[in-house]
């Protein structure tokens, strides 16, 4: 074993005077603006940003925006976020691949999300990606055709969906499909793989994954139609419907608010 | 007193009605009447009538929610000076738990009702409704609720002529359920990798932008406007003592009738079983979670433990959010463990080391074992990581990552054990038959 020049107890050699270096970044930065950002886009940019009371409160939102251009966050999202938000692009970077809904590579027409948490899993929800995975012959966070052309998709296992009370559940562009079983989510797939649109089971109309994630970016079309499907599904409704037949209600209300406690002494 | 109904739909009581989700529907049954009592009230008022109520959080820790209110730092001068914050938590994603998503599809003034109503309490103008971002028509209902509200003067500048102002922005999330953790929550909504922070300074002082902050649960908000319209006791005619007024129970798995029913605090599971219809084809219990893959499992000799949060706890778990899940003989034990410790894995953020390094290695034991290839002396070593967990990790996650282990292990110990029997050798015979001596 060799041993540097003195000891570090002693530090006795004196150390070279460092040389003059200049750094260069591996990897050049590309062009600042990406074509894919269009005028729109960035006033969406804007209006998003504006909802917040501190600018960086908006970059959740613009990844979402992102992907709704690209499908993805690529590099050149990453750098619109941060020119948009005067951050690093470093600074963005962790944030993209901190959260799951970020996806690093181009994703299909639609994303196909099944539960395979503990309680979908043990009614079926393993089962259920096993099938899909070996239909679409994909893993996880793999994309079956070519990335963004009809009938593409992309496979992947999620956590739990906190819809326990129908599962197995999958997902579609985060629309659900309850209690699923492997011959319905099978058929799901393969309605997706001819371009159809097969209703979610509570929801809105089915689209893609890109028009979801403009939703996500707080971008929303015609609301006032997209907020519309059932209430609850029947299952959510059971204690209702449980407490109606058998006469079980919470007490009454008294017809006018009560009197508030008096205001308490400062101390 | 007397006692009320087996089943008492307050949150859940406009569920079943067409298009309960619009203003129209809402205000037909008294939606936004909390909302003008409120308004003419002084804000401490409001604040004094939830404490008096005894309304506890309803997102796991049931942290009295008119005392957190309280220590939002009011007055011209310090932390008072500084704009305040109203945050709601609804990144729902505890395993099980299928609450806050229901009550945001079919009823979202009630939240929204809340939120004007807190705002108001704790003298904040900026509300932030963080949803999870896989709940793509929760989000879509809650905003349109938001636009409806603002078009009838409930939200903008001077809600009913009051003078009070607020905005509302539904923000969503992005697919990580650490940012179900407060102050993690918190992080996420500033634009940051969603880590939890070190407390003190708890968000009552030093929340969003290091402003006073209340971070809220979704079903804790909906239930502020019934309190105002029953007042506290009303409220406390449901429930108990310590854990007063109605609740979500979400009971999913092998049941009859999965579903959301809503009890007074301390319905045991034994009432719950009955009103879903029993365990499903007659297959008996083998075991159950609380509130969620958190709170350590139950078996079925906890059928009459009541659950309210001192019930929970006195038995050994907690209420949590109420997420019963029930499973039944047919499901293996160590398997749900380690499935629910892939989810603790790939959820941990990786801030902490114990919950990082711990999560990681346990599931490298329980893919082991599973697969028949562990040890008996793999069970203890997971005992030890787990005790290396609890308690040292920077937040929650790490403890409830650990609650499915050393609960599965308490009350399944031998299954555990089978599994490493199963093997063709067993490495060390002697353990195996220490341990199994040892094993209730």
């Amino acid at each position: 074993m060799t041993l540097p020049e003195g000891t570090p107890e002693t530090n006795s050699a004196a150390p070279a005077a460092p040389q003059e270096l200049t750094w260069k970044p591996v990897v050049e930065e590309g062009p600042p603006a990406s074509p894919m950002f269009d005028e729109l886009t960035r006033q969406r940019t804007k209006e998003i940003i504006a909802r917040y009371p501190q600018p960086r409160s908006a970059l959740l939102p613009l990844l979402h925006l992102v992907q709704s251009v690209e499908g993805f966050v690529s590099q050149d999202g990453i750098r619109y976020c941060a020119e948009a938000l005067e951050l690093s692009t470093a600074e963005v970077a962790a944030v993209v691949t901190f959260y799951t809904m970020y996806k690093r590579s181009p994703c299909g027409q639609h994303l196909v999300s099944v539960c395979t948490n503990t309680l979908c899993a043990a009614l079926g929800g393993d089962e259920i990606y096993r099938r899909l995975s070996e239909k679409l012959g994909v893993g996880h966070e793999e994309t079956a055709g070519e990335p963004g052309s009809p009938g593409s998709i992309t496979l992947e296992h999620a956590e739990c969906l906190a819809a326990c009370d129908l599962a197995p559940v999958v997902q579609v562009n985060y629309e659900y499909f309850d209690n699923q079983t492997t011959e319905s989510a099978t058929e799901l797939v393969e309605a997706l793989q001819r371009d159809e649109k097969p209703h979610p089971t509570r929801g809105a109309p089915l689209t893609d994954f890109r028009t979801a994630e403009l939703e996500l970016a707080g971008i929303h079309g015609d609301l006032e139609q997209s907020v519309e499907g059932p209430s609850a599904a029947k299952e959510t409704l059971r204690g209702v419907q449980l407490a109606a037949e058998c006469g079980w209600v919470a007490p009454s209300l008294p017809a006018e608010p009560p009197a508030l406690p008096p205001l308490p002494e400062k101390k | 007193m007397t006692t009320p109904d087996p089943l008492t739909p307050v949150l859940t009581r406009r569920w079943g009605l067409p298009r309960s989700w619009s203003l129209e529907t809402y205000e037909q049954h008294d939606g936004y009447a909390a909302l003008r009592a409120a308004l003419a009230a002084h804000p401490d008022q409001i604040i004094q009538l939830v404490k008096d109520s005894g309304l506890r959080g309803r997102g796991g820790a049931g942290f009295p929610t008119g005392m957190k209110w309280s220590f939002i730092p009011q007055g011209p001068d310090g932390a008072g000076a500084k704009p305040k914050y109203l945050v709601i938590n609804a990144d729902e994603g505890e395993p099980g738990t299928c609450k806050d998503i229901p009550t945001m599809m079919a009823d979202p003034h009630s939240l929204i009702e809340g939120c004007i109503i807190t705002s108001y309490a704790i003298r904040a103008h900026f509300c932030a409704i963080y949803v999870r971002g896989e709940a793509l028509h929760c989000i879509r209902r809650v905003q349109g609720a938001v636009n409806e509200a603002y078009a009838k003067g409930y939200l903008g500048k001077n809600i009913l002529g009051s003078g009070f102002d607020l905005d509302i922005v539904v923000h969503a999330g992005a697919g990580a359920y650490i940012c179900g953790e407060e102050t993690a929550l918190l992080d996420s909504l500033e634009g940051r990798r969603g880590q939890p922070r070190l407390k003190p300074p708890f968000p009552a002082t030093s929340g969003l932008y290091a402003s006073p902050t209340v971070v809220n649960n979704v079903e804790t908000i909906a239930t502020v406007p019934a309190i105002v319209a029953g007042g506290s006791d009303w409220f406390r005619s449901m429930g108990t003592e310590r854990s007063p007024g109605p609740k979500i129970y979400s009971i999913s798995g092998h049941v009859e009738r999965p579903g959301q029913y809503e009890a007074p605090l301390g319905v045991t599971l034994r009432q719950l079983l009955e009103m879903a219809g029993g365990m499903k084809d007659g297959v008996p219990l083998k075991f159950w979670t609380p509130g969620g893959s958190s709170t350590p499992l139950f078996t079925a000799e906890h059928l009459d433990v009541p659950l309210d949060f001192e019930g929970a706890a006195a038995a050994g778990s907690m209420l949590g959010t109420t997420a019963v899940m029930v499973f039944n003989e047919t499901v293996s034990v160590p398997w749900a463990v380690m499935k629910w410790t892939e989810f603790y894995k790939h959820e941990s953020c990786g801030k902490c080391t114990p919950c990082r390094e711990g999560t990681y290695w346990l599931e490298h034991i329980l893919h082991r074992m599973v697969a028949g290839q562990g040890t008996p002396e793999d069970v203890e070593t997971m005992l030890d990581v787990c005790d290396n967990i609890l308690g040292r990790a920077f937040c929650a996650l790490g403890d409830g990552a650990t609650s499915p282990i050393t609960s599965g292990i308490e009350y399944f110990r031998q299954e555990f054990l089978d599994l490493c029997a199963a093997q063709s050798a067993v490495a060390q015979p002697e353990q195996l038959a220490e341990l199994t001596g040892v094993s209730a």
